[in-house]
């Protein structure tokens, strides 16, 4: 198949976009007021579909309205059910377990490990394979002269409607700048001015230029520096590869006390004791929530949350999904694929079929995700894709016209080498976007320090929920994976040597598989999911 | 509208027929693998997904991501999901940041010939070949800018005739670089300070005490810096 960029019909309307585009240079559509943003919401946000959500028939969020796909598998039973696991064969004895090798579970690793603590990572595809990785426009702290962390707390707030936990984001934001800090220390490469001065950009719903990068490869800078680090102490630090966890483990005396791992190539189960565990499974974007495409990485099922439920830990602000206004709707191979808020956060502007303005280009994710899809749907403003697909136009090259020449090959890289690759010039012609899923704004309900109510269990990063309230700002989840994984790793360093486990058990297996039917579940499912099928056979 | 057609490609030398549309990964996943390695971010970021392929009556061997590659007729092609190149056992903050540091930790470093089969190989097309000679004359600075777009998928080393590991010796150059050529963020080594002496915590205690109402009146009423 040749691959020849936009088509003669999308052209026509490509013209309008660059006969409009002198007149709207410096002038962005307006912002929409407080009772505007709260009606866009509710009208057009897909978190306001009804039949996207229904009630969880049991567990501690009993009633509570949750995406279907993802009670599915909270209702589901354990791959365990009628196991025979001898408990007493313990493969690892850690201080320490971290489920998952992405950003927290290599923050909490580095951490935990300053403390004296043995740690075991492990994950369920390569360490590094995990949303941080894909993370572009990047992070958020208040570390300029006119900033200060309670602006962010104010940002963060605001952004989150005011619903999320105050301690969780003082603790996101007061961390912030120390993290920066680390990370540069670490080696991180952000982008800086000849004299050292971090170079900062709006996001989304920020009120401050506060937003730090690498390029574009922002979370790949991070997530590479982490990866190194860890490899740095293989004495300390044990990862563990294509073994995911499917089941915690807890003691007789109500502890959590490790997991059941898999090994994904031979299948073999092994038992892992841990005095601490840290969940660190990050978010759910390929359960592919309404059927929207995704941004997210292959391994993003939310296994976390369902092994953390089935003990019985409470879910936060799991009926809340962050869907990025800005996911690539053409070429097709690409549909869903991330185009980083950096790119609006650069001054370009979002435009319909006749390449008019609609809304303003930095409206929160939610609000303007909401307003991509009113303009679509209810207005008829989409443009048609051959594949049948509709988007409206991210004005791409107007990030040349206002910063110079070579800024979009300079600050974008990633993006135009991805839409090169499938015969798009973003550096002259706009992109076209759609939401996509991107983010599991709420997850397992955490304090501050990241322990939960069970006593040996602590999770960090996509998978708690509370710090974002219902909406996460851009450059967010980089401070969140950061911050409360080194809270995370501190917590579990500080607390492994106090803790006495008893024997280890999985009663909590059976004591589910009464549950399920008491509440009169009937379910084929087994879960956590582990991988999405995407085989033809499978679909 | 682009014609949907069924082409022919070869999995590790077996036929399948699969759409034209698909990418290569799309055509794996089609013809039925469930994909454990061999997959990662599915957005060329991670080099998970590292491929090598070849056209039919074309002797010369490609390499492309599998999430960032389209299937064309008659391609035979194989994933390299893991390559076991050399990583160093180091502590960065221990580490001057020299040539004498890079070709300690990396001897070998002095036996790449300049073939240039790594450049050709960079699915990211990077110039890695430049890189790499940067880091022989011990400029740090060039091989972290050169090397920034790595995604570690390992095939420069794959097809290197000295058997360099280039992403291994780039990383180590992009953290030096980082760590302690880049010129220091002053302003926030100033503000972690301020907040360590808790200089910021009456304002944050007076952020997290005002009641909701007011909370949206200062966030509806709060000034934007301007672009």
């Amino acid at each position: 198949m040749k691959l020849e960029g936009y088509t003669p019909s999308m052209r026509e309307s490509l013209d309008r976009v660059v006969a409009g585009r002198p007149a709207r240079l410096h002038t962005d559509w307006p912002m929409l007021s407080p009772a505007e943003k709260q009606e866009i919401l509710r009208k057009f946000h897909p978190d306001y579909v009804p039949e996207g959500m229904r009630a969880l028939r049991l567990g501690p969020n009993k009633g509570g309205r949750t995406p279907v796909e993802l009670a599915a598998l909270l209702e589901g039973h354990s791959w365990l059910r009628g196991a025979k696991l001898d408990l007493e064969d313990v493969d690892f004895d850690s201080d320490v377990l971290i489920i998952g090798g992405g950003g927290a579970g290599s923050a909490a690793a580095l951490t935990a490990r300053e403390q004296g603590a043995k740690v075991l990572m492990i994950t369920k595809l390569r360490h590094g394979d995990a949303n941080t990785m894909m993370a572009q426009g990047g992070i958020q702290a208040s570390d300029k002269e006119n900033d200060s962390p309670a602006r962010h707390y104010l940002d963060v707030i605001g952004g989150g409607h005011f619903s999320n936990d105050p301690d969780l984001v003082e603790a996101l934001v007061r961390d912030a700048p120390e993290v920066i800090l680390w990370l540069e220390n670490l080696g991180c490469m952000f982008d800086k001015a000849p004299d050292g001065t971090l170079i900062t950009i709006h996001g989304g719903g920020t009120s401050r230029k506060r937003m730090h990068s690498a390029r574009d490869y922002s979370g790949a800078e991070i997530m590479r520096a982490l990866r190194d680090e860890v490899r740095s102490y293989p004495e300390d630090i044990t990862v563990v590869e294509f073994a995911p966890a499917i089941e915690l483990l807890m003691d007789d005396k109500g502890q959590v006390a490790g997991a059941v791992l898999q090994n994904l190539e031979t299948e073999e189960h092994a038992i892992v004791r841990a005095r601490q565990t840290i969940i660190a499974t990050g978010g759910s974007g390929r359960l592919h929530y309404m059927s929207y495409a995704c941004t997210n990485h292959y391994g993003a099922t939310g296994d976390g949350l369902i092994m953390a439920y089935r003990i019985g830990a409470r879910l936060a602000f799991i009926d809340t999904m962050q869907y990025h206004p800005t996911g690539a709707a053409y070429p097709e191979q690409i549909i869903g694929l991330l185009v980083t808020e950096k790119v609006r956060g650069l001054g370009a502007q979002v435009l319909n079929i006749h390449g008019e303005q609609f809304v303003f280009p930095r409206e929160t994710r939610d609000v303007e995700a909401s307003a991509i899809i009113r303009e679509v749907k209810e207005r008829g403003n989409g443009v048609k894709t051959p594949s049948g697909f509709e988007g409206v136009w991210l004005d791409s090259p107007m990030v040349d016209i206002l910063h110079g020449p070579g800024t979009v090959q300079k600050e974008l890289p990633a993006m135009v080498r991805q839409f090169r690759r499938f015969g798009v010039d973003i550096v002259h012609d706009p992109m076209l976007v759609y939401p996509t899923l991107h983010y599991q704004n709420g997850g397992i309900a955490i304090r501050p320090d990241c322990t939960t109510d069970f006593p040996g269990l602590l999770v960090a990063g996509e998978a708690s929920g509370g710090v974002h309230g219902r909406n996460r700002l851009m450059g967010n989840s980089l401070l969140d994976v950061t911050v409360f994984g080194r809270r995370a790793g501190r917590t579990a360093g500080a607390q492994f040597r106090n803790m006495q486990l008893g024997k280890l058990t999985l009663a909590h297996v059976d004591a589910w598989e009464k549950e399920l039917a008491v509440a009169g579940v009937e379910t084929d499912v087994q879960s956590p999911l582990i991988l999405p099928d995407y085989t033809r056979h499978g679909r | 509208m682009a014609e949907l057609e069924m082409i022919p490609i070869y999995i590790m030398g077996k036929r399948y027929q699969v759409p034209n549309t698909l990418t290569i990964m799309g055509a794996l996943e089609y013809a039925g693998y469930q994909l454990i390695r061999g997959v990662g971010c599915r957005a060329s970021f991670c080099g998970a997904c590292a491929t090598v392929y070849r056209q039919e009556g074309d002797p010369k061997l490609y390499i492309g991501l599998a999430c960032g590659t389209l299937v064309q007729p008659g391609m035979y092609l194989t994933q390299i999901p893991f390559y076991p190149a050399e990583r160093a056992q180091y502590r960065l903050e221990e580490l001057p940041p020299t040539f004498a540091t890079l070709v300690r930790l990396y001897p070998q470093l002095l036996k790449c010939l300049g073939c240039g089969t790594c450049t050709k190989s960079c699915p990211q097309d990077l110039k890695v070949k430049d890189y790499m000679a940067a880091a022989m004359r011990g400029d740090i600075a060039r091989v972290a800018d050169l090397s920034f777009d790595c995604i570690m998928c390992g095939m420069c080393v794959s097809r290197c005739p000295a058997e360099e590991a280039q992403p291994n010796i780039a990383i180590l150059a992009r953290r030096l670089y980082g760590r302690y050529l880049a010129p220091k963020a002053q302003h926030l080594a100033q503000r972690v300070a301020e907040i360590n002496a808790g200089k910021h915590d009456e304002a944050l205690a007076q952020m997290k005490a005002i009641t909701d109402a007011e909370m949206r009146q200062r966030y509806n009423t709060r000034d934007i810096e301007p672009e």
